[in-house]
């Protein structure tokens, strides 16, 4: 592996444009040449820090496994006397809390295999499952498979838009779209069915691409995890609680509920923002690994904010390092994002970031612009976002 | 291997089963585990309570293991130890050396460390009594049966004594002492594993026969020249054999030869490779979607589990077959022996086979 920085770049800007108009698109202006040292230099800021997982980062995600669970213990501890609204503050801000962190510092992190080099079956992708309503299996499926390879290429990224809503003028419209903002608040709202119903797949199935006896399997299997799901949160714990039954149950809806709001947040902001870009499927063609790297550049965009913001996020703050390197533990995306932005910086590409309130709004109002037809020429691959 | 829980008693299980709906994904083990590691029974876990040197590089551990474990092993078995060594968990089988009573909350072994060894020096020099570490449980079929036989011949060299110390304990504990001839080879005294405890057994039992060969003095023991002046009546004993490879090998052969084959029992501690650190290739495996590349010499087990896949395994030497896998395409190599075997939904261990180029694993 070369040392990226041993090895002196010249400063590199857009400049090379080759000819063939594919390359074009997928390399961002960049040579073979550049595109394959870029892709070098990746790999080196990969290999350095897995060549170094050790103890230290081992202790990390235990830590934060013990911190969740003693807030989703001490959460429903408190719930149980949340007759007291002061208790049912508490109890429900640490349970909320508590299932964010479960689903994206921790759940979303073990299913892509960030921790399995610890061989501890406990914290491991094909061991973990998930507080959500969607079972690991399919998610891990759809999500690690589907999505990461395929980010941000219309008509193969299932997640753009999850295929029900408009994030890009690129996307056909239809008359459904203009209640886009309507049902992306619905989405939002509950978005651990949202992504359950996704990973079933359906449109896959309706096109004959998928066996209907798998989807029913598949149902099955996310009808019992739903009803555990709901034994749990809406069921045993309320009754647990006695007189304060009725409280524990609004405070486990109200949990459920802040925990689906922020997920979709973040991940809307992951893709969708303004200056991260969409793709066709010729990109596809002859991809290199430097031109699949280019690609995660260019379709993600990052959250800046403090510590506290990158943990609760699952890290997915730094998305740009997450889609580059989907298995490296969350906890060095930050000591590798500086080393990311800089090398991006020299390779002329595009970094994206910004703070969650302005990613956000930008979000809704492309989701609130693209309700109509039309929406700006937002090319493929293009220069930032001509829309907004 | 992952999901099935060690087996607890049933008002327990009722308790848990309860419970588990409340916790749901999870299971109440993985909250108990986090005030003591012990409680859960998800994964047998064992805690470090002392280690005592016995030899320079050796070092006996008392191990007190938690929730789901059964005193029940028989004697002359081992167990897996899994122990975290920078952030992973590495395994290895060791004896135990304890004597299985329902009346004892701890567990011994006894470990040499193995010059570059990965783990056993760790486990000699580097664990602090409190240390949790994982358990497999007890397994092999080196081990003294029910009622003893009434004569016995043990032949063991170096650390191949562990097993043979938890017979002898547990023949000296329950008064089962019958005729027993025990042979052991070390290189001196200095290096010999319960020499103390081994004499006293000489001096409370009569009919326990101890013969010490260190042999930087009197030279290794052949089997094939010493035998029968040290046992003269080998052929009528049930015979145990622990040692090095040649040993064991040495030992076949002679059991063979006097048609005695039926009445020997053997363990295999280690197993030399015949390993080609520059051959190898790019193991993948198939379900998993994972590629690792590796060199000859490195098992598809090993190979498996730095590309963090969890890998079912037992002995991690050859014996159990825990360990196989469907080699779906490509060529392995068996380390102990060389031969070569072909892909097409072969099973193989893979624990001693290396890929000799490419090749896919199902798992
Ligand atoms: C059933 C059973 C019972 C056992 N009981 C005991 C016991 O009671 N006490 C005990 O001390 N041990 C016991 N062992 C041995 C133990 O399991 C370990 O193998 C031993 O401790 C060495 O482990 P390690 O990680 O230190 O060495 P490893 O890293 O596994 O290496 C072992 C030896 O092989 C060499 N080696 C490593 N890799 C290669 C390679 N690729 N090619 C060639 N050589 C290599 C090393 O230099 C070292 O000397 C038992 C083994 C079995 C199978
Ligand atoms: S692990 Fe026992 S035979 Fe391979």
């Amino acid at each position: 592996m070369p040392n990226s920085r041993t090895v002196s770049q010249p400063a590199i800007t857009q400049a090379v444009v080759t000819a063939r108009s594919s390359t074009l698109r997928t390399t961002a202006g960049l040579s073979e040449f550049e595109v394959s040292r870029l892709a070098a230099e990746l790999d080196a800021i990969r290999a350095e820090v897995m060549g170094d997982l050790g103890a230290a980062d081992a202790d990390y995600i235990r830590r934060v496994i013990a911190v969740q669970r003693g807030l989703e213990f001490g959460g429903r501890a408190l719930l149980m006397v949340s007759l007291f609204p002061p208790a049912w503050l508490a109890g429900t801000g640490a349970l909320a809390v508590a299932k964010i962190l479960e689903n994206m510092e921790i759940g979303h992190n073990v299913l892509h295999g960030q921790w399995d080099w610890m061989g501890d079956p406990e914290i491991h992708s094909t061991t973990w499952e998930w507080d959500a309503v969607s079972p690991a299996a399919g998610w891990k499926r759809s999500h690690n498979v589907v999505h990461h390879t395929y980010t941000n290429i219309l008509g193969k990224d299932r997640d753009l838009g999850y295929s029900a809503i408009r994030v890009d003028p690129a996307q056909p419209w239809k008359p459904i779209h203009l209640f886009q903002p309507l049902y992306n608040l619905g989405l939002s709202l509950g978005f651990e069915y949202g992504i359950a119903i996704y990973d079933l797949e359906l449109d896959k199935v309706a096109a004959g691409d998928k066996p209907w006896s798998q989807a029913r399997a598949e149902i099955g299997g996310l009808w019992q995890k739903i009803r555990r799901q709901w034994i749990k949160d809406y069921v045993a714990f309320p009754l647990l609680s006695g007189p304060a039954a009725p409280t524990t149950l609004v405070a486990n809806v109200v949990a459920n509920v802040a925990r689906n709001v922020w997920g979709h947040t973040v991940i809307f902001c992951g893709h969708f923002p303004a200056g991260a870009q969409t793709f066709t499927e010729d990109q596809l063609v002859d991809e290199s690994p430097g031109g699949w790297y280019i690609r995660q550049v260019l379709g993600s965009a990052n959250l800046d904010g403090p510590p506290l913001l990158h943990l609760m996020t699952g890290n997915l703050s730094h998305q740009i390092e997450h889609h580059l390197f989907p298995d490296m533990p969350s906890n060095r995306y930050a000591e590798i994002a500086p080393k990311v932005r800089e090398v991006c910086a020299r390779y002329g590409l595009p970094y994206t970031s910004g703070s969650l309130p302005r990613q956000y709004a930008g979000v809704l109002l492309t989701i609130a612009r693209l309700a109509l037809p039309g929406g700006g020429r937002r090319v493929a691959g293009g220069e930032n976002a001509g829309w907004m | 291997m992952i999901t099935s829980l060690p087996s607890l008693p049933i008002g327990l299980r009722r308790l848990r089963d309860a419970a588990e709906r409340l916790t749901t994904p999870l299971l109440p083990d993985d909250y108990l585990a986090m005030i003591n590691p012990l409680w859960s029974a998800r994964e047998l876990r064992g805690r470090i309570v002392s280690v005592v040197p016995e030899t320079a590089d050796s070092a006996t551990l008392t191990i007190a293991p938690g929730a789901g474990w059964r005193f029940e092993h028989r004697p002359g078995q081992y167990v897996g130890i899994g122990a975290a060594l920078h952030g992973r968990f590495r395994w290895r089988s060791y004896s135990l050396t304890s004597v299985p009573t329902a009346r004892t909350d701890t567990l011994t072994i006894t470990v040499k460390a193995m010059p570059e060894g990965m783990l056993s020096g760790h486990l000699v020099r580097g664990l602090e009594p409190g240390t949790v570490v994982r358990l497999a449980r007890p397994e092999g079929d080196f081990f003294l049966p029910e009622p003893p036989p009434p004569r016995l011949l043990f032949i063991t060299t170096g650390s191949g004594i562990t097993p043979v110390m938890a017979i002898l304990r547990t023949m000296d504990r329950r008064g089962s002492m019958t005729d027993v001839v025990l042979v052991h080879s070390v290189p001196d005294p200095e290096a010999m594993l319960f020499r103390a405890e081994l004499h006293d057994l000489r001096d409370h039992h009569p009919s326990f026969r101890l013969h010490e060969q260190f042999s930087r003095r009197d030279g290794r023991i052949s089997l094939t020249h010493d035998l029968q002046r040290l046992c003269p009546d080998w052929r009528e004993r049930q015979a145990w054999v622990c040692g090095t490879d040649s040993l064991l090998e040495e030992a076949g052969r002679v059991w063979a030869d006097a048609n005695r084959a039926p009445s020997l029992h053997r363990e295999k501690f280690a197993s030399a490779r015949i390993g080609n650190a520059s051959a190898g290739g790019s193991v993948r495996f198939s379900t998993s979607g994972f590629a690792v590349e590796t060199d000859g010499a490195t098992t598809l087990l090993e190979a498996g589990e730095r590309a963090g896949i969890l890998m079912p395994f037992g002995c991690r030497m050859g014996i159990c077959r825990t360990c196989v896998l469907p080699l779906t395409a490509g060529r392995v190599r068996d380390l102990r022996t060389g031969t070569e075997h072909e892909g097409g939904h072969q099973m193989i261990q893979t624990c001693i086979n290396a890929p000799a180029g490419d090749c896919v694993l199902d798992i």
